[in-house]
């Protein structure tokens, strides 16, 4: 009882620790603790008896007696299987990114011209499809890509093409998922840039005889360079790690890091591998990650201040 | 109006054909929901059948409750951990190790979900071991969530704290109010709509995930979009429309009712600030 009561006593002396150690602790405990486990685990060898679901226990006790192995990394380097996929992924990200850009900055900068009692319905229209449960705005491509799908039949119909593309389970597909799933991402901080845009400058480039476009590619697009990053940002970094668009829309051939994450995971059982490739995947990420967090303190600091 | 306000038949255009790119599919798979065939891409008929048969499987009604469960509980206990972090992150003063908090707060953010997926799951299943708890289920899939949710929730309620005029804090402890007291008397009140919008974000984020759950679940715990990816892998299913539709439904309902209420909400504000200027 009074150790109850002295504990008590203790936690009202140290309010401030209390407070701050709660979501500290936790967060030690479920994304710092579980993120040095991978990172030792992908310094193990896989012990071929030990199948997917069994504990871990002794496992880890013999990565504490055992040296640093390499031999993960070494095999991440030298089959081509992984290096394809890595690559597969940057370069579908990347390029779904840039499609991204395309299509949302004209969105993003005709909303932000809008008058203000449309501009709200216009971005409200633009969030709304997120609300959506992101599974089910996937599963929609997978009726209209099919061979047999609709835009299939609409492109036959309208007497495009004479046989039926073949789009599903094919890293077309991957693309237009993507796309499709992170456009929003990369509209909102568009938008919120574009909107504060100064019209000064513009009136200004005007009166002294800039053309509309040359306006546009003078003043405009570099002062909307950070949301142009945000934006990148936003897209790129889940999209190189996606699992689900490449496993629905993609089939095989779409051979993406986070799938065979999981292969190595769920089929292959590898646990050590499946870490490393999980590591790895990180380090790739860490240069966008950090340019990301620096810009995110910039705006906080900006905002505050 | 300047001449930079105008927007071209070009700009019209491509906001038309983005509109187009993110709303044609939703409708799309809404009007197929009501298909007499089985094959998603012919029409044959409207029907109410797949409707039915969805109410019919016992096994989707399952996930559904134990993701509304999952979801419910992880928003909750995430929305009081982020309340908890966003004071420390806006309201504290440094500390030593504060850089190390704020930034293990939002890692979760950028983290790619299969990383925490495979990290939650390898943990889960080392530490659970030890105390020979089942490792895989309904706790582990709440734990994880809240990891998550909290990162997203944290971000929503600092940018909220940070905006709040710090003077009320200030000024109730100047009458005498000690931190705890300030805190819920005023700070609390003030954010409520912060907490509400951040505890449907982590509603949402815990019912739309499909990779952490499949990852740290085990037999014993399914969620609905654990049960709906492994149905759409094989291909279209016509149940899957169904329930989807009535997910879109759902959604389109919220969305008029929050806007309505934001509505009434702005009207009336604009009429409170008119009242005061007459007074003045």
């Amino acid at each position: 009882m009074s150790l109850i009561t002295r504990w008590i006593q203790l936690v009202r002396g140290q309010s401030r620790w209390t407070v701050i150690s709660i979501p500290y602790l936790w967060m030690l405990l479920f994304f710092a603790v579980p993120f040095l486990i991978v990172l030792k685990i992908s310094f193990a060898h896989k012990v071929v008896a030990i199948p997917p679901y069994t504990d871990l226990l002794e496992f880890v006790d013999q990565a504490v007696v055992m040296k640093l192995n390499l031999t993960n990394y070494f095999q991440l380097w030298a089959d081509d299987k992984y290096w394809s996929a890595y690559l597969n992924s940057i370069q579908i990200a990347a390029v779904s990114t840039f499609l991204c850009l395309l299509i949302g900055y004209p969105m993003a900068y005709v909303i932000a011209r809008l008058p203000s009692t449309t501009r709200n319905i216009a971005l409200m229209a633009v969030i709304l499809p997120s609300w959506i449960s992101f599974l089910i705005r996937i599963y929609a491509w997978m009726g209209i890509l099919q061979t047999n799908g609709l835009l299939n039949k609409f492109l036959l119909g309208i007497g495009l093409i004479d046989t039926p593309l073949r789009i599903m389970n094919t890293p077309t597909a991957a693309y237009i998922g993507i796309v499709y799933a992170y456009l929003p991402f990369m509209i909102l901080p568009l938008y919120s840039n574009l909107v504060k845009l100064d019209f000064r400058l513009l009136e200004a480039a005007y009166d002294l005889g800039a053309r509309p476009w040359k306006a546009f590619l003078t003043i405009t697009l570099p002062l909307s360079r950070r949301g142009i990053v945000a934006g990148c940002m936003l897209v790129m970094i889940p999209a190189v790690g996606e699992y689900v668009i490449p496993e629905l829309l993609g089939g095989p051939s779409t051979r993406m890091i986070g799938r065979q994450l999981a292969n190595e995971f769920f089929v292959a059982g590898d646990w050590p591998m499946a870490s490393a490739v999980a590591i790895v995947m990180l380090l790739l990420l860490m240069i966008p990650i950090l340019i990301f967090n620096r810009m995110q303190a910039k705006e906080l600091e900006g905002r505050l201040a | 109006m300047s001449p930079m306000q105008k927007v071209g038949w070009f700009g019209k255009s491509m906001l038309g054909l983005g509109y187009a790119f993110l709303y044609l599919p939703i409708v799309i798979l809404v009007l197929f929901s009501f298909n007499a065939s089985r094959i998603s891409t012919v029409w044959s008929g409207f029907s109410f059948k797949w409707y039915v048969a969805l109410f019919n499987d016992e096994s989707m009604l399952k996930a559904a409750w134990v993701s509304l469960k999952v979801a419910f509980t992880s928003a909750t206990v995430s929305v009081i951990l982020a309340t908890l972090a966003a004071m420390v992150l806006t309201r504290f003063r440094p500390f030593r190790g504060k850089t190390m908090f704020a930034a293990l707060i939002t890692a979760p953010l950028v983290m790619p979900e299969v990383v925490t997926a495979l990290s939650l799951l390898l943990m889960f299943t080392t530490v659970f071991g030890m105390f020979g708890v089942e490792a895989k289920g309904m706790l582990s899939i709440f734990l994880a969530h809240v990891t998550f949710t909290m990162a997203f929730v944290t971000v929503v309620l600092s940018s909220r704290l940070a905006e709040l005029d710090k003077s009320l804090e200030e000024a109730a402890m100047d009458l005498g109010a000690n931190r705890v007291k300030v805190f819920f008397v005023i700070t609390l009140p003030i954010i409520m709509p912060a907490l509400v919008s951040g505890w449907l974000l982590a509603f949402t984020l815990s019912l739309d995930d499909v990779v952490i759950a499949s990852f740290v679940s085990g037999p014993s715990a399914t969620t609905l979009p654990m049960k709906i990816f492994s149905t759409v892998r094989l291909g279209p299913n016509p149940k899957i429309n169904a329930l989807a539709s009535l997910l879109v439904m759902l959604v389109a309902q919220a969305a008029v009712v929050g806007w309505y209420i934001m509505h009434r909400q702005e009207r009336r504000r604009l009429r409170d600030i008119q009242l005061a200027l007459k007074e003045g």
